[in-house]
């Protein structure tokens, strides 16, 4: 079946407005999608025809935003394969997921001495959190190397980690920056080998690709509703049931009890225990729209959609002098998520983005929230990083393209 | 914006880059955010500036805003520096950064307003922080 790329942008309004004079070219996805107008106008419709608080009215307003709010959690929870809605807790994001599972299950797991692992590509999201908890348990953080050349982890690295039994291992499974697909299935059988716990940021893969739980075999996942379409401010910690059953939650407040008393409290069920207070009931509503609109796509034809405007930009960005990219190369790019960071000659980052601004075209720059990977790993102060989804064309990549052109011209590079 | 020529030839040629060793003050400042990271360097004589430097890597904007505001106060007296204000610094680089890049813009002056400070009151680091 042919991706039809121009029905798929007929639905998102923001597409249709200029930036600079010039048609929007919008190459930021990875940062936050654009959003079709069906999600658009599910929020509107929320407000307009049954805004109510969930879960305690009796009445029909509240009836019906209380049984959106659960179906939204049967998509999510059939979207990832989980067992069912007691698997999915909703966060703002996957930060707030990220940091749930390490402020809940992780900080009783981990003791002093003990190790977690993390991976050198990760985003501050699966990074900080880590560096907190290592701090609070005086436990030993570690990492696995990114082998600069591939973009790849170091296979040395990971074994030699895990040989020494870290308590969590905590991993992205699409990186922000270099675009590397990690095989979350086999780290997590391994890891799983050696005792650990395994967390699976999902932030880059959800929005693109079947992320199958069960499959994976993973203990947690995080993922945004934003990224994937989504509003923002609604997020997903999906967990094992044994560990969500086992696990005391971190805020306490309505709605996440069964039963309080003067002395007690008795927590409420699956998921809603780790939901304390009135949620963001439009986003999680609106979430299930998104997915909604995602699987009338399909993810399959999303994800090789992606890989074909991908690989198109690579091989572009190729012929081009002093243009270097990261991450892995043209033949691997079928195990590459939809992004490229690249740089040239040097140039700073900001004014490489400057310059596409001023041609309509919206890319990222910076560190792009991975510090240590972009600094240490890498030794660059600042990548580009242009991010693609089911909205963008080849047409977009040649603009690029040609901005990359406009800025070596500005900045006399050959 | 526009990258003006003046802007890109004092961006790879910069006037005043360096260290500068017995200054009689300096100011480091860092924007995390983007990484630019300069180093203000300043020698006093008489209530003037007789000699100014910096030193370190950012991005066009921030680098040729430093060469260009350190050839603009080389001689001033310091009561003019302290008085230089956002409007002037848009004269002085010749565009206007707008907002996103308000901060390479200004990098330079701040740095320079803080070692300014730092040499009047003689005050260590980290007692400027309401500057």
């Amino acid at each position: 079946m042919r991706f039809d790329v121009e029905r798929i942008r007929a639905d998102f309004p923001i597409l249709q407005r200029k930036m600079n004079g010039k048609p929007l070219a919008y190459l930021d996805s990875a940062a936050t999608s654009q959003k079709p107008l069906a999600v658009i106008e599910a929020i509107s419709d929320y407000y307009s025809t049954y805004n109510a608080n969930i879960h305690r009215g009796i009445y029909e307003l509240s009836e019906k935003a209380t049984e959106k709010y659960a179906e939204s959690k049967e998509k999510v929870a059939k979207l990832i394969n989980a067992g069912g809605v007691e698997n999915i807790i909703y966060t703002r994001n996957a930060t707030e997921a990220l940091n749930l599972a390490a402020l809940t299950y992780a900080s009783h797991k981990v003791r002093k001495g003990d190790r977690i692992l993390i991976t050198e590509m990760e985003h501050h999201s699966n990074l900080v959190p880590w560096q907190l908890l290592a701090k609070k348990q005086k436990a030993v953080l570690e990492y696995i190397r990114v082998d600069k050349r591939t973009g790849l982890l170091d296979g040395t690295s990971l074994n030699e980690s895990l040989e020494r039994e870290p308590a969590i291992v905590s991993l992205t499974q699409a990186s922000n920056v270099l675009g590397t697909i990690n095989d979350v299935k086999s780290i997590t059988r391994m890891a799983h080998g050696h005792g650990a716990t395994v967390i699976v940021d999902g932030a880059q893969s959800a929005p693109r690709m079947r992320v199958d739980v069960k499959d994976i075999g993973c203990d947690f996942l995080a993922f945004s509703g934003h990224k994937m379409l989504g509003p923002t401010g609604i997020g997903v910690m999906y967990a094992k049931r044994d560990i969500l059953e086992e696990t005391e939650p971190l805020l306490g407040g309505g709605d996440m009890i069964l039963k309080v008393t003067l002395k007690a409290h008795m927590w409420n069920e699956l998921p809603w225990k780790f939901e304390a207070g009135t949620p963001n009931i439009e986003g999680g509503i609106v979430l299930g729209t998104a997915i909604d609109y995602l699987n009338g796509i399909g993810l399959g034809a999303i994800d090789s959609y992606e890989s074909e405007l991908t690989r198109y930009a690579l091989a572009r960005l190729s012929e081009l002098k002093n243009v270097e990219t990261f991450g892995p190369g043209l033949k691997d790019a079928k195990n590459r998520a939809g992004l490229v960071a690249f740089s040239i000659n040097g140039i700073h980052a900001h004014d490489i983005a400057q310059v596409f601004n001023d041609n309509g075209i919206a890319i990222r720059a910076g560190h792009h929230c991975a510090m240590p990977l972009v600094r240490e790993v890498l030794g660059k102060d600042s990548l580009a990083r242009m991010s693609f989804y089911v909205y963008n064309t080849k047409d977009e990549i040649d603009r690029a393209v040609d901005a990359i052109e406009k800025v070596k011209k500005i900045f006399r590079v050959e | 914006m526009d990258y003006a020529g003046e802007l890109i030839s004092n961006y790879e040629h910069p006037h005043n880059r360096g260290r500068m060793s017995k200054a009689d003050s300096s100011f480091h400042e860092f924007n995390p955010l983007c990484g630019d990271d300069l180093t203000i360097y300043i020698r006093i004589r008489d209530g003037r500036i007789e000699d100014v430097k910096f030193d370190g890597s950012g991005c066009a904007i921030s680098i040729a805003a430093a060469s260009m505001l350190t050839d603009e106060v080389k001689g001033k007296p310091i009561s003019k520096v302290e008085a230089i204000g956002f409007e002037e610094l848009k004269g002085i680089i010749g565009i206007d950064p707008g907002p996103v890049r308000l901060k390479c813009a200004t990098i330079s002056l701040k740095a320079l307003k803080k070692a300014v400070f730092l040499y009047e009151h003689k005050k260590p680091d980290g007692a400027t922080e309401n500057l």
